[in-house]
């Protein structure tokens, strides 16, 4: 996904995503995961937290249209990171959820 | 919270479906279509075959992987469906057709497939020359090859079945289990005998790519019977309303992250986009199995009474659920009774629960039929085609969709354990009716189509 252009191309993948962190809530695990996210040029246009389900979620929609890196890299990235802070950190793209929590 | 459009519930959903309750993509099946490779030399066949096949499905094993990363929902098999072989070769002899089985077997190692389907013919009103050496060489064909997968179809509701191979038929599985007896027989695990055979198939070991398709496509089958079974039972203890309401909304949902995939792989690819199917195929591994399924409905013991009705509503409500998400629905669709790739089948036919005969009742009720069940080596080949017969036939009078993949394993007889590995599982050697259908079976001929066939 090497800079997608929705509006020229309307086949492009789109470029939203879903961050999921999953883990024990402690110190530093917004911020290091922002961190990463920002090294990478990617703007989080929505974050929230919460506890699901017994698990500690934090939750960020972020946008990688701008980011020079590939999905397979940024998510390496960010899992890479979430190990050493000792949670489970997922991207995902937007459309999964819309395929199957939206009608 | 002005972008954010998934409430945290829906998004751990979607994640805990994948992590805990094991939800995959089961299969990514192009189908090709091999018309165009016709010639009169075998030679230049043979590598027009080849050619094809690789230049097509290239990228795919890439291309899943992409997909699967960036959805964060895992595909478990890429394969390759063709057309028929029997349909593309000519006058082709035996020689001719183990070349082409070895040439398949060649592309889908090259593009690195899990499973290439079409080794087949289609034989229910009758037999060619070409399809006659395509069926005699079945059982060479499976044993010399390792990803090649093998249907007959041998009966239609329209046209009846062909007794002939039927009788023919229960020979061949005999002798492709006979030339794989040192690997438990496991050339039968890629032998379909099929009735009323689909053309957009994508599981194995029936697939292939039906003569009226196009130039080629991309079919997905889905899966997930953890995930339905998670549903039921957080449902607990609710009546059929409300259960079958809870197994809609898993296989709408299921079956949207189906199509999603396959549309994205379709688009990539630059393939179009087939159908979905809608099956619930269970794995060995525990959590994963239909029969938990069952059992979670509210029966001690796969197989008891109750089960056929049980799986009935399952597979309806399957349906039902999956046809609202998809635009295009298609192979099978209908939860599938393996027995040795399902841990709660295993079980069951270990302590004597399930017998063949209620196997046989309850695919009068899904999709597919008698599958992966093992029976004594020693069985001999007219009682094979009588099995092969009596499940045609629950086909044919009902419409739909049967198939027969038994395994007679060589040198074991019942009480014995035959273990295949990985996806296909494990089973006891499960005992037949040892009454003699010879005369039966030898008689030939067809057995004429229904009056239900007469529809026109």
């Amino acid at each position: 996904m090497s800079k997608p252009d929705n509006a020229s191309n309307p086949h492009a993948p789109a470029t939203r995503a879903i961050v999921t962190i999953i883990g024990s809530d402690r110190v530093g695990i917004i911020a290091g995961i922002a961190a990463e996210i920002a090294e990478a040029n990617v703007n989080i246009l929505d974050i929230s937290q919460s506890v699901i389900r017994e698990f500690f979620t934090m939750i960020m929609m972020v946008d990688l249209g701008q980011s020079p890196l590939t999905f397979h890299e940024l998510s390496e990235k960010l899992s890479r990171r979430g190990e050493k802070l000792g949670v489970k950190v997922e991207l995902q793209r937007e459309e999964i959820f819309k395929a199957m929590h939206r009608i | 919270m002005k972008h954010l459009s998934f409430s945290g519930e829906e998004i751990i959903e979607t994640i805990q479906m994948v992590r805990m309750e094991q939800l995959d993509i089961r299969t990514v099946t192009v189908g090709i279509s091999l018309l165009d490779c016709v010639s009169d030399d075998p030679k230049v066949l043979t590598r027009n075959v080849f050619e094809k096949v690789t230049n097509t499905a290239r990228d795919l094993r890439r291309v899943c992987a992409e997909i699967s990363r960036e959805f964060g929902i895992p595909i478990v098999n890429c394969r390759i469906a063709v057309t028929p072989l029997s349909l593309i070769s000519g006058r082709f002899g035996p020689d001719q057709f183990l070349e082409l089985a070895a040439t398949l077997d060649r592309a889908a190692h090259d593009v690195d497939v899990d499973f290439i389907g079409g080794f087949s013919a289609l034989v229910e009103k009758g037999t060619t020359p070409a399809e006659s050496h395509l069926i005699g060489t079945i059982p060479r064909a499976l044993a010399s090859t390792q990803r090649v997968c093998a249907s007959v179809n041998v009966g239609t509701t329209r046209a009846g079945l062909n007794m002939d191979a039927i009788a023919q038929m229960g020979s061949i599985v005999k002798e492709t289990a006979e030339l794989t007896a040192k690997q438990d027989s496991i050339g039968c695990a890629k032998l379909v005998v099929f009735c009323n055979a689909v053309q957009d198939n994508p599981f194995m070991a029936g697939a292939f790519h039906g003569a009226s398709e196009g130039d080629c496509v991309i079919n997905v089958g889905v899966s997930g019977p953890g995930v339905v079974l998670k549903t039921i039972k957080a449902a607990g203890d609710v009546d059929f309303g409300q259960l079958t309401a809870s197994i809609r909304q898993t296989a709408f949902k299921i079956t949207r992250a189906g199509e999603l995939v396959g549309r994205t792989a379709a688009a990539r690819l630059g393939i179009p986009f087939g159908i979905v199917d809608l099956s619930l195929a269970p794995t060995p591994s525990e959590g994963d199995s239909v029969a938990r399924i069952l059992e979670e409905i509210g029966l001690e013991r796969v197989g008891g009474h109750g089960t056929t009705a049980a799986l009935a509503l399952l597979n309806d409500a399957v349906k039902k659920g999956g046809a609202m998400a998809s635009s295009h629905v298609g192979g099978l669709s209908g939860a599938f009774i393996p027995v040795s790739e399902d841990i709660g089948m295993i079980e069951a036919a270990e302590c004597g629960a399930i017998t063949i005969d209620k196997l046989e009742a309850m695919t009068s009720v899904c999709s597919v039929g008698l599958d992966m069940i093992v029976v004594p080596g020693d069985t001999p080949p007219e009682i094979l085609s009588a099995v092969i017969s009596d499940e045609a036939a629950i086909g044919m009078i009902n419409n739909k969709t049967t198939a027969t993949r038994i395994i007679p394993a060589i040198g074991k007889s019942v009480g014995d354990q035959v273990n295949f590995g990985g996806l296909l599982g494990r089973a006891p050697v499960m005992p037949l009716n040892q009454s003699s259908p010879r005369r039966m079976i030898a008689r030939g001929g067809r057995i004429p189509s229904p009056l239900g066939a007469l529809t026109n």
